[in-house]
């Protein structure tokens, strides 16, 4: 019987002008544009300086801090004034302010002062910005002391020699960071909304009654409906580790097998909560509001574009109940660090839970009678 | 202009009596503000950290107290073979590893340079930078404390002052884009749907032959989503100034001038959109495709257009809520005034202007 409700599944799909189109490009074009957009990396940030000092010193500051290559010198301001106002302008992003007398302080009085003002409207970059200038004046005030103090004496100071070292993604890239995180989303989108929007859609067609009066027992109507989605979750994965291969060069760190493994888990949930919703949905719109309204709350926390650690501690709680977070952190563990079933227990239970919940909740909550 | 009141009136019931649509509608800014408020954030705070300390000594574990006790990190776990490290990243809970040296104690305070070695998990690159930068301060504290007593030559002081922001909070960033959003979603998203159904119910065959002109029955559309999106500006006004602390700095006024003016923007899309389709499946998806997901993606509202290569910066210029974005940044958070924000008014007025003129173009009075 299963074998029949299968057929017609599939050739509703393939005879569909628009599904199989949007299976095949949706992966793509998400994958190459994406990563393009959704870009944290905080690069050319545009450095406004204003040098009350004119002197030696002053110069091979700034001179320093240009060639670190993260600030653009957009201009050279009179006054702090001038400068405030091209921050107003968006023509800036962080003004380096030297006052005068600042080599002369430097050198008679053995410290200097200078003004660092970021504009925070976007706290990170304008608190990486801050920082990373920070860094430079400090690096620059242990050069001049090395160069003074090797000819004055050899006072030893306790020093602490600071390596740092950034594992598993070492050119510090955003899109290897994101890739194996939208394929998660592609995913979500995919085998969400296309089944939310199935069972609704023979409700509104009327097509679901003439289901209702043939002798196939519920578990089996669902398992039609879901196993399509199940499939073609795969090729969609597929589809998208091809992309990621060819244009990004992107190999996984772990076992494929691991992560087909995992994708089968978490395809079963995610279009079990789909049937869910189109249970309770009487038309196409209502379905696609109520699917819409889960799926922002579920992206936006499930880690995908913040860390889920840097939530408010009730947020926190919340996502344990987001089967995205964990799909996630399998995705981007395997694919990045190579992580293997034994290290993943946590997102193991938690995806079969989800799985078998969702789907018991359809099945159940599926009436034959309207 | 009672024919034109009724009309209101009619489609007002309308958006009442589908209760599920109107909570989400209400219900959803309030819902944005919060996530984007409390749990979209990329400010690091308790991040777990490892330590690996083969000396064990009251220097190290000094800097481990520091640490710990720092609103950034939270020391979760001693390591006690540096083989560990590849496994502990492999779970994916640690972030940051510390690792001094066997003799760092005696090699800081005799040769001058004990060695840490800081490893960031850096598969996210900018939590990586983050957590490296703020241990490093840290340690660089101690030493610092560790040479009161000498003075030390030669130092350049700078004095960090954040603009507009100080505590660097995110939601100061999000919150004019979440007003964009809202706006799009409520204005062009709705009203589109909501005259494509008439089409697609065949009602709109009975109101084209009502007295009323074509052109009002529109307009009587707009109006209703008009007045919801007012309620939700000022709903997601009052919980980002009551709830999340992000202040109106600039003038109220301009602030609901622009809000209006961007409504304008979004309800003629929205006009448009129903002109060019017949299936409120097809509205849906344009309004999803065209306007939803380039403005989450490409407005800068979450991520920065300058870091976008040159074509999507280009693309972006013809994303209204950029611009309506830019100009709420401006008004409500830098506080600067009106002149300021003359090419964004420009730019949206003249965005209204080409594109009612093209859907009244297509506008047709008569049903295929």
């Amino acid at each position: 019987m299963i074998k029949f409700l299968l057929e017609k599944e599939f050739k509703q799909i393939f005879r569909n002008k628009f599904l199989p189109r949007t299976i095949l490009m949706f992966p793509v074009m998400v994958l190459l544009v994406f990563p393009l957009a959704a870009n944290f990396e905080i690069k050319n940030i545009n450095l406004c300086v204003v040098d009350n000092d004119h002197s030696d010193y002053s110069n091979q500051l700034v001179q320093k801090v240009i060639s670190s290559g993260y600030y653009k010198l957009t201009s050279i301001a009179g006054n702090s004034k001038k400068a405030l106002n091209q921050i107003e302008m968006d023509e800036a992003d962080i003004i380096l302010e030297i006052p005068a007398n600042f080599e002369k302080d430097l050198v008679r009085e053995q410290a200097a002062h200078l003004l660092i003002s970021a504009n925070s409207v976007n706290g990170t970059k304008g608190g990486l910005g801050s920082a990373y200038l920070t860094g430079i004046v400090t690096d620059f005030s242990s050069e001049v002391r090395e160069k003074w103090v090797q000819s004055v004496a050899s006072a030893k100071f306790p020093a602490i020699e600071i390596i740092s070292q950034n594992r598993f993604n070492p050119h510090l890239s955003y899109k290897i960071y994101m890739i194996p995180a939208l394929m998660v989303m592609v995913l979500t989108m995919l085998c969400g909304f296309l089944p939310a929007l199935n069972i609704v859609g023979e409700k509104e067609a009327g097509t679901m009654e003439q289901i209702n009066v043939t002798p196939i027992p519920k578990f089996v109507f669902i398992l039609s409906k879901l196993l399509p989605y199940w499939i073609m979750g795969f090729a969609v994965l597929t589809i998208a580790f091809g992309v990621a291969f060819l244009v990004y060069g992107l190999i996984p760190a772990g076992s494929l097998g691991t992560i087909y493994f995992f994708a089968a888990l978490y395809i079963l949930g995610i279009s079990g909560f789909g049937l869910v919703i189109s249970n309770y949905s009487n038309t196409m719109q209502q379905a696609m509001f109520v699917m819409y309204f889960f799926m922002l709350i579920l992206i936006l926390m499930s880690g995908l574009f913040t860390p889920v650690n840097s939530m408010a501690e009730w947020a926190q709680y919340i996502t344990v109940f987001n089967p995205l977070k964990y799909f996630m952190q399998v995705m981007r563990l395997v694919y990045l660090k190579g992580s293997g079933i034994t290290e993943l227990g946590t997102q193991f239970i938690a995806l079969f839970c989800f799985a078998l919940f969702f789907n018991l909740w359809a099945i159940l909550n599926y009436r034959k009678t309207v | 202009m009672k024919q034109f009141l009724s009309f209101v009136k009619k489609e007002f019931l309308h958006i009442f009596r589908d209760l599920r649509t109107m909570l989400l509608l209400l219900g959803m800014p309030i819902m944005q503000i919060l996530l984007f408020g409390f749990a979209i954030t990329t400010e690091v705070k308790n991040s777990k950290v490892a330590v690996y300390d083969p000396s064990k000594s009251i220097a190290s574990r000094k800097i481990i107290e520091r640490v710990n006790s720092s609103r950034y990190f939270e020391v979760a776990k001693y390591l006690n073979d540096p083989a560990e490290i590849e496994h502990e990243f492999r779970e994916g809970e640690i972030g940051l590893i510390i690792v001094f040296d066997e003799n760092f104690e005696t090699n800081l305070f005799h040769s001058g340079n004990g060695h840490v070695q800081l490893i960031a998990d850096a598969t996210d690159p900018n939590t990586a930078t983050a957590v490296t930068n703020y241990a490093r301060s840290i340690i660089m504290d101690y030493q610092q404390d560790l040479m009161q007593g000498m003075k030390v030559p030669f130092q350049i002081l700078p004095d960090v002052k954040m603009l507009y922001n100080p505590q660097m909070r995110d939601a100061y960033n999000f919150v004019p884009g979440v007003l964009g959003l809202i706006m799009m979603l409520i204005c062009a998203m709705m009203t589109s749907i909501a005259i494509v159904r008439e089409k697609e119910m065949g009602t709109m065959e009975v109101l084209l032959v009502s007295p009323l002109k074509p052109i009002y029955i529109i307009l009587a559309k707009a109006v209703p989503y008009f007045m919801l999106s007012c309620v939700n500006t000022v709903s997601v006004l009052l919980l980002a100034v009551y709830v999340l602390g992000v202040p109106v700095a600039g003038s109220l006024f301009w602030l609901v001038v622009l809000s209006i003016l961007f409504v304008f923007v979004a309800l003629s899309l929205g006009l448009l959109v129903s002109t060019v389709t017949q299936t409120q499946m097809a509205a849906m998806l344009i309004s999803g495709m065209i306007f939803m997901m380039p403005i989450m993606l490409l407005s800068g509202m979450i991520f920065p257009v300058e870091n976008m290569p040159l074509p999507l910066q280009f693309l972006s210029n013809i994303i209204p809520a950029k611009w309506y974005i830019i100009a709420v940044k401006d008004i409500m958070i830098k506080g600067t005034g009106v002149s300021s924000i003359y090419k964004e008014l420009i730019i949206l007025g003249s965005m209204v202007v080409i594109i009612v003129s093209i859907s009244l173009k297509n506008f047709k009075n008569r049903l295929e």
